[in-house]
């Protein structure tokens, strides 16, 4: 990989369309997906030219994944390089624009690996078959004494090769083959292996570009006044003191789109953003907030939360009566477990440049999670057409979920409109904090019993907001979330009651944004679901692990299990003030279980060890396996023992990292993760290792001190 | 507005800006060296931790006019004097970036530690390091990578800045 361009016309010259070679398009990004073989005819009829090998040997690879971190400009272009025997340093990368022809296009849903594990391998087995069958006719010798090797193919015999560049051409005459012949895992150079990311250097030396970083010639920048209540309407403003500001050139009234509503908000447009952020300060502007005053209120969320776990849900999944088998059993228990709203704080916060040009085209630079949606909503919000919009994908520093939420594009889309030149908008901390979205704040009302020693019955009432109700409106007052009844179904935790489950919801509304966040619902209700287990257990009089091994019903969650409780040794005798507690669970296809260990200090305890074991079943990196799961104990950590975001009388409680603190290096444990070659599908890496650290934390707690945690977030230093 | 020349870099760069700017967009903007990053504007976080001779200096808080004349400030692209020093070989080494955006931070802080301190303790990058955040969640492997400087530098005998 040598550098990362973005436009169409560098794209172009990037693939050498002078002296075009073979380029094969993808349509549909299933398993059958269908290759089709691109001319330079049908290119400029912007076909999707996925792959391209030109006559000069180089290789170009369109990456329909943003990368935030995450490591798709690896993962993506190793699943190539694989395939066609190349070296990865062979493989240029473009991002792809958002345009249709290049599928989904969204980093999210940990799904990179997942959805173009066989697609973008089908297409580079098809071109090596294609390159190994113009060589072979070139030497007249039979395709099967031939092989591709290091970008050249080679005739072992006569000791002859051919470079891909010398063959490219010949080889775009062929016919693709339907059914490429995909290479074998124990045949793999590049997958599965330990490989260093090529993008690391720029990102230690400063060169790296993220969408902070964009300069346009003429751009102008932009700070925006929100509305302290986020939702509020401009009454009045008073921009008399931001004039006088060196550098300010003009004051508007702006609008932040959000995709479920439109709040406005007030923007100062200057030639630097220090000016900018000046003259946003001398602005006096008056809010009319309405109610939002009482609506905006976390503790009244949570009051109806509570009220709400009073009541029956709606059922998700049932099997047995479980009502009736809970007004039966003997050993029973019910508890609450509660998990805050969170922001995301990306330490590169939410910005983009845009221009909307005279002749109504718009162009856009942006640090986004998904340039397709980028795209559908630039196209809704600015009424036109996607061939009429560009969109450059930055590098994002940081996203988390944050940055497949538009709204700062399309505020960035209408300061330009209004004028008339690029603008650059930047969000200040306090903007990232202050105004959501948020991932919301949820309540797990957990009931369930034990008999005989065994765990038998299990009911999870999830209640809060809704994702797929609030951002998309998609959600009946009679349905039950589809996104966390999937999640907590026995189909994914693959627990088996005997007597009787369940999964209810009830939606309890909020003004207050919300959306996904580094594994959306998992990492709310893991914290529930495990730590309910791990009382259960405790009921019933068993070991926590064993207790589970006994209700799991899946080969592969035994395995991950087990590898915890040797690699934690789980079976270590501790002294008195020290425990260890445990969790699993399962996310985007894939299965995590950690396992902490903490002892008592002062009045809270100390972490002295968390141990992740994930099977994700095929990978590319090792390596970025072991890198996402650190970063999830981390985020989980931070999620269970920093801060949440709280509204008090319609304004967050936070603002800045002194208010919204985020684990730094001098707390962060000592850590150790291992991977499950399970050899299964592809499953998520970027989020699954989330999910189980919190309730691994809290069981800990209870197991060194017999305290039962039930709410997040929580001092660990003051226990109370 | 107001005339700095400021020594970036071992440059000499001419800015005409607000005395109040912070160095930060001195350096990001009207330099344009884009490496010193923008995270919290209250020094909360450390992304845009440059050196000023030599100390590591948050400079969303540093009004450019507290600059002084002589006054010698370094920044990521200016820290391996063209090439990777030492850190961000070990950096590179120990693959620590996810995102990358509060790394040119962190290896500032780092240098600056090494510099004083070319073999610290646990305890010693714990009090060093802590002023910088990194959401993604690099930590463990910023202080090892740290150790294996440290390991290097004392391998090569070569300070950093040498190679």
């Amino acid at each position: 990989m040598e550098k990362i361009q973005t436009s169409r016309r560098d794209f172009l010259k990037a693939s050498g369309i002078t002296t075009f070679g073979l380029a094969l398009g993808i349509s549909g990004f299933t398993r059958d997906a269908s290759l089709k073989k691109i001319t330079p005819a049908v290119l400029r009829l912007e076909i999707n030219p996925f792959i391209i090998i030109d006559t000069n040997g180089n290789i170009t690879l369109v990456n329909p994944r943003p990368d935030m971190g995450q490591g798709s400009t690896q993962a993506v272009p190793s699943l190539l390089a694989e395939e066609l025997e190349v070296n990865l340093e062979k493989v240029l990368i473009i991002q792809s624009d958002g345009m249709g022809k290049y599928g989904s296009q969204t980093s999210g849903g940990s799904s990179s690996v997942r959805e173009l594990w066989f697609p973008i391998r089908k297409a580079g087995a098809a071109a090596r078959e294609m390159l190994t069958a113009t060589a072979a006719k070139r030497w007249n010798v039979p395709v099967s004494e031939c092989h591709a090797e290091d970008a050249k193919i080679m005739h072992k015999a006569s000791g002859k090769s051919l470079t891909y560049g010398e063959l490219a051409d010949d080889a775009s005459k062929l016919e693709i083959p339907k059914d490429p012949k995909l290479k074998e895992a124990k045949d793999f150079k590049i997958i599965g292996k330990y490989n260093k990311r090529l993008d690391v250097p720029e990102r230690v030396n400063g060169r790296a570009v993220y969408g902070i970083d964009v300069d346009v010639p003429g751009m102008v920048y932009a700070s925006i006044l929100h509305s302290p209540m986020i939702h509020g309407k401009v009454a009045s403003i008073d921009d008399t003191e931001a004039k006088k500001i060196q550098g300010v050139l003009q004051v508007i009234k702006t609008e932040r789109t959000m995709p479920h509503r439109t709040s406005e908000a007030v923007a100062v447009v200057a030639t630097n953003y220090w000016a900018a952020l000046k003259g946003k300060k001398a602005l006096v502007v008056k809010w009319d907030n309405g109610d939002l005053e009482k609506t905006l209120s976390t503790a009244s969320y949570y009051a109806a939360t509570y009220d709400a776990a009073q009541k029956e849900g709606i059922n998700a999944e049932e099997k047995g009566d479980f009502a009736v088998k809970y007004a039966a059993a003997k050993d029973k228990i019910e508890s609450n477990y509660e998990t805050p709203f969170l922001a995301h704080a990306p330490i590169e916060p939410e910005n983009a440049v845009a221009h909307v040009k005279d002749d109504g085209t718009v162009e856009i630079w942006a640090p986004v999670q998904g340039p397709d949606w980028a795209l559908r909503d630039v196209c809704g919000y600015m009424k036109v057409k996607p061939e009429q919009v560009k969109i450059n994908v930055t590098l994002l520093g940081g996203a988390f979920g944050r940055k497949a939420y538009h709204d700062f594009v399309l505020e960035a889309c209408h300061i330009s409109k209004v004028v008339k030149k690029p603008v650059k908008v930047i969000w200040t901390r306090e903007d990232d904090i202050s105004q959501g979205p948020y991932r919301p704040g949820m309540l797990s009302h957990m009931q369930g019993f034990v008999d005989d020693g065994k765990i038998t019955g299990f009911h999870h009432h999830a209640i809060g907001e809704s994702i797929a109700g609030q951002v998309f409106k998609q959600l009946k007052d009679t349905e039950a979330d589809p996104w966390l009844s999937g999640e907590l179904a026995t189909e994914n935790n693959k627990y088996r009651f005997e007597g009787a489950s369940k999964v209810s919801w009830t939606n309890v509304k909020t003004d207050i944004p919300v959306v996904w966040w580094r594994s959306v619902y998992a990492s709310n209700f893991g914290w529930g679901q495990e730590c309910f287990v791990d009382e259960l257990a405790h009921l019933a009089k068993k070991d926590p692990l064993k207790a589970r091994m006994e209700i799991l019903t899946d080969d592969r969650f035994k395995k991950v299990l087990q590898t915890l409780a040797e690699k934690a040794n789980w079976e270590e005798k501790l002294p008195e003030g020290s425990g260890k507690g445990l969790a699993v669970f399962s996310s985007f296809n894939s299965i995590s279980a950690c396992c902490i260990t903490v002892s008592k200090k002062d009045q809270g305890v100390k972490i002295d060890k968390v141990v992740s074991v994930i099977d994700c079943g095929h990978y590319v990196n090792p390596d970025n396996v072991k890198a996402q799961t650190e970063g999830n104990i981390v985020m989980g950590l931070t999620a269970a023992i920093k801060d949440g975001i709280t509204f008090t009388n319609g304004v967050s409680d936070q603002s800045n990292f002194h208010q919204y603190n985020i684990m730094r290096l001098n707390e962060t444990p000592a850590m150790e993760i291992h991977i499950i070659d399970s050899g299964a599908a592809p499953g998520g890496v970027g989020e699954p290792g989330l999910p189980p650290i919190a309730p691994a934390l809290g069981n800990a707690v209870f197991a060194a001190t017999g305290k039962r945690l039930r709410k997040l977030p929580f001092d660990i230093a003051n226990l109370g | 507005m107001a005339i700095y020349n400021l020594s970036l870099n071992g440059k000499k760069v001419k800015v005409d800006v607000e005395p109040d700017m912070p160095l930060l967009w001195v350096v990001r903007d009207f330099a344009g060296l884009k490496g010193t990053k923008f995270g919290c504007g209250m020094a909360l976080c450390g992304a845009c931790t440059v050196h000023l001779n030599g100390e590591p200096t948050r400079s969303c808080q540093l009004p450019v006019s507290g600059v002084g004349k002589n006054d010698k400030i370094t920044t990521i692209e200016g820290i391996g004097d063209g090439k990777l020093n030492i850190i961000q070989k070990a950096w590179i080494e120990e693959q620590v970036p996810q995102c990358g955006y509060c790394q040119s931070g962190q290896i500032m802080s780092a240098t600056a530690l090494l510099k004083s301190n070319p073999n610290p303790t646990d305890a010693d990058i714990d009090s060093a390091m802590s002023g910088n955040l990194c959401r993604c969640g690099t930590y463990d492997r910023i202080r090892k990578a740290i150790h294996k400087a440290a390991a290097e530098m004392k391998v090569s005998e070569a300070g950093i800045g040498k190679r």
